[in-house]
């Protein structure tokens, strides 16, 4: 089990912002009545990406009486699921994938091109507040490991140089193109593909 | 090898697009109205005549589990919810299916849905695959503004909605009944069973839940028929199957191949074999973390399906090949996992929530040479106490790839590891018990 905590300094109050609020309805309508509890999951997602990627408890008691459930239940599923940040994270917020796959393709190298150039320590805010860096667990790219995802989106077939350079952008508030950076197309063997040759060269 | 033309997931790479036109040239909603006139018998027969099982690693037949949900609707509804939680390690194929192919997974789930009597269908896919989701959801719009799904779906007189609901970073919530308590609003720990979710599922109801490549392949199955896709394979372990081969591979890849294919001409012609070649093999996870790895040995004759690996005291799980080659510590990347399990146990069973931790520790002192020659037994012991003691599968999902390594590589643990238990002379591993010894005989 994995053991998480809410963050010591807690804005006192929180609401959907206008937008929220429709995202918000229309996922309610998603399931059938009275079930509006399942839509918790997805309203913490809203709650966490209008209030810079992290949820305060304040969203958790809103979301709590906007769906009608006891406020602990909420916490619950906030404290459970890994991906909800119960403190503030970066503005580009990059997770590793250590697990063995990525392990043994060497994903030590992006945990040590974290640590020169974001910080020393996991969930800790690089110098100019915008980025921070956690080890995770499988993110379910094995073959095209080693890789890290930042913010939505996958980077793969990484070294530590081209970490380096990715990083170089985020720092500088750029978005870097995601998916392979050794140019291969999507999950094909590398050079050395044998199948659906004919489609390929349609 | 398999030919060309009986792969079903022709834009595996993505080389010809995803949306519903090139779909169509793929052959997707063709004639999906004529399949369904066929009736409900003829689908689940076609299925159960195909033998296939399930994709997700149990490899329950498909077919059968159709068949278990109730025959009349009752007062509750029926339910389908298809299992996009994909987080094996090891393992990222229902990625592709989801990005590349959304719309043999929105069919299959047409064609399911209609088969077992359901009108919603939940598709669950991890929080981290947003940007697949995104393009599932594009796929659900185009499907819904072509009238192939919703009211009067293709035609056939079936109303069936579509609906995504995103996980959020917990692997348990890949075991069935954990991931409906996720969908239900609820922390995703699992169920006791029974009562089966055919009968008590999703709020209460009726539900039937399979994989994405599971329901994915069915349209087509039912298109070139039963008897083509067992065919293919042999015997209980037809059809095809998408294969992730990845660690020490030259070209890892994703490949669509027959079921029973041999395990070497998956790594020596798809994969460009292990890096530092044959000879440097170690062993290979054949069927994503939790399945037990197997030796080089026995790598040079094994076939991948479900029974021969079975018969090799592994499994084929969800397929996803882990190549270790000898220049990695096998013991570190066991310790790995076992770390894996430790973070992902869902703290419901005390065996698993507790004992995956234990065998994490005790695995990393191992790797390091700092753990006693009894410790060798013990943590075997404590495998056997997690497996079978829990109410899901993770309790043996966690334990199983540990007593792999014990099985094929307990020579190296105790080469590693010889540390007498009783002190000697005072150096310094605060964990060791008997170091009240040590302190007595300075005293």
């Amino acid at each position: 089990m994995s053991l998480r905590r809410p963050a010591k300094n807690q804005p006192e109050t929180f609401e959907f912002s206008s937008s929220s609020m429709e995202e918000a309805n229309k996922i309610v309508l998603k399931y059938p009545e009275g079930k509006q509890q399942s839509a918790v999951m997805a309203l913490l997602y809203i709650a966490q990406k209008q209030n810079d990627n992290w949820i305060p408890l304040a969203a958790m008691k809103y979301i709590a009486k906007f769906l009608h459930m006891p406020y602990i239940k909420v916490y619950e599923v906030a404290t459970f699921y890994t991906m909800y940040n119960l403190s503030p994270v970066g503005k580009y917020f990059v997770q590793v994938c250590t697990t063995t796959p990525c392990m043994i393709r060497g994903a030590n190298k992006l945990v040590e091109a974290c640590k020169e150039k974001i910080s020393d320590k996991e969930n800790e805010l690089s110098n100019d507040k915008s980025c921070s860096w956690m080890e995770v667990e499988c993110l379910g790219a094995c073959v095209n490991a080693p890789m890290m995802q930042i913010n939505d989106n996958y980077y793969e077939d990484l070294d530590k140089e081209k970490t380096l350079e990715i990083f170089d952008k985020i720092l500088k508030g750029e978005d870097p193109k995601p998916g392979s950076y050794r140019g291969r197309l999507n999950t094909e063997p590398e050079n050395n593909r044998k199948t659906l040759m004919d489609i390929k060269n349609a | 090898m398999l030919k060309d033309q009986d792969r079903i997931f022709k834009n595996l790479y993505n080389d010809m697009g995803v949306d519903v036109k090139s779909a169509q040239t793929r052959g997707d909603w063709v004639n999906t109205s004529e399949l369904i006139a066929k009736g409900r018998d003829w689908i689940i027969n076609e299925v159960k005549d195909s033998q296939l099982r399930g994709r997700g690693g149990a490899g329950f037949p498909t077919g059968l589990k159709w068949s278990f949900a109730p025959k009349e609707v009752g007062s509750r509804p029926h339910y389908l919810v298809i299992n996009a939680d994909e987080s094996e390690p090891g393992t990222c194929k229902d990625r592709d299916i989801l990005r590349f192919e959304p719309h043999k997974l929105i069919e299959g789930c047409l064609i399911a849905s209609y088969a077992v009597q359901a009108h919603s269908c939940y598709i669950y896919i991890r929080g981290e695959y947003f940007i697949e989701g995104q393009k599932l959801q594009s796929a659900i719009d185009e499907a819904y503004a072509k009238n192939l799904i919703g009211k009067n779906a293709s035609g056939t007189g079936w109303d069936l909605d579509i609906y995504i609901h995103y996980g959020a970073g917990a692997y348990i919530c890949g075991e069935e009944t954990a991931l409906l308590e996720s969908i239900e609003g609820k922390k995703g720990q699992p169920r006791l069973k029974p009562p089966f979710p055919a009968l008590i599922g999703l709020y209460g109801c009726p539900t039937i839940i399979n994989n994405v490549e599971t329901i994915a392949v069915v349209p087509t199955i039912l298109r070139r028929g039963g008897k083509w896709f067992s065919s293919l394979g042999r015997e209980k372990n037809t059809g095809t199957k998408i294969f992730c081969i990845s660690g020490n591979v030259n070209n890892p890849c994703n490949v669509e191949e027959e079921m029973s294919i041999p395990l070497k001409e998956l790594i020596e012609v798809h994969a460009g074999g292990v890096v530092g070649g044959w000879e440097n093999l170690q062993a290979v996870i054949p069927g994503g973390s939790s399945m037990p790895l197997i030796p080089k040995e026995k790598c040079e004759t094994l076939t991948m399906d479900f029974d021969s690996l079975m018969a090799e005291k592994s499994g084929l799980g969800t397929a996803g090949i882990v190549v270790i080659n000898k220049n990695q510590d096998i013991i570190k990347c066991m310790a790995r996992i076992a770390r894996f399990y430790k973070h992902e146990s869902c703290g419901q069973c005390t065996p698993c929530r507790e004992g995956s931790g234990w065998m994490w520790r005790m695995l990393e002192r191992m790797a390091k040479g700092e753990a006693t020659k009894d410790e060798v037994d013990m943590l075997g012991e404590v495998t056997n106490q997690i497996a079978g003691h829990t109410i899901c599968a993770f309790g043996e999902g966690s334990s199983w790839p540990v007593q792999g390594l014990l099985r094929h590589f307990k020579k190296e643990i105790e080469e590693r590891n010889n540390l007498d238990p009783i002190v000697q002379k005072k150096n310094n591993i605060p964990y060791l018990v008997d170091q009240h010894l040590l302190d007595k005989k300075n005293a």
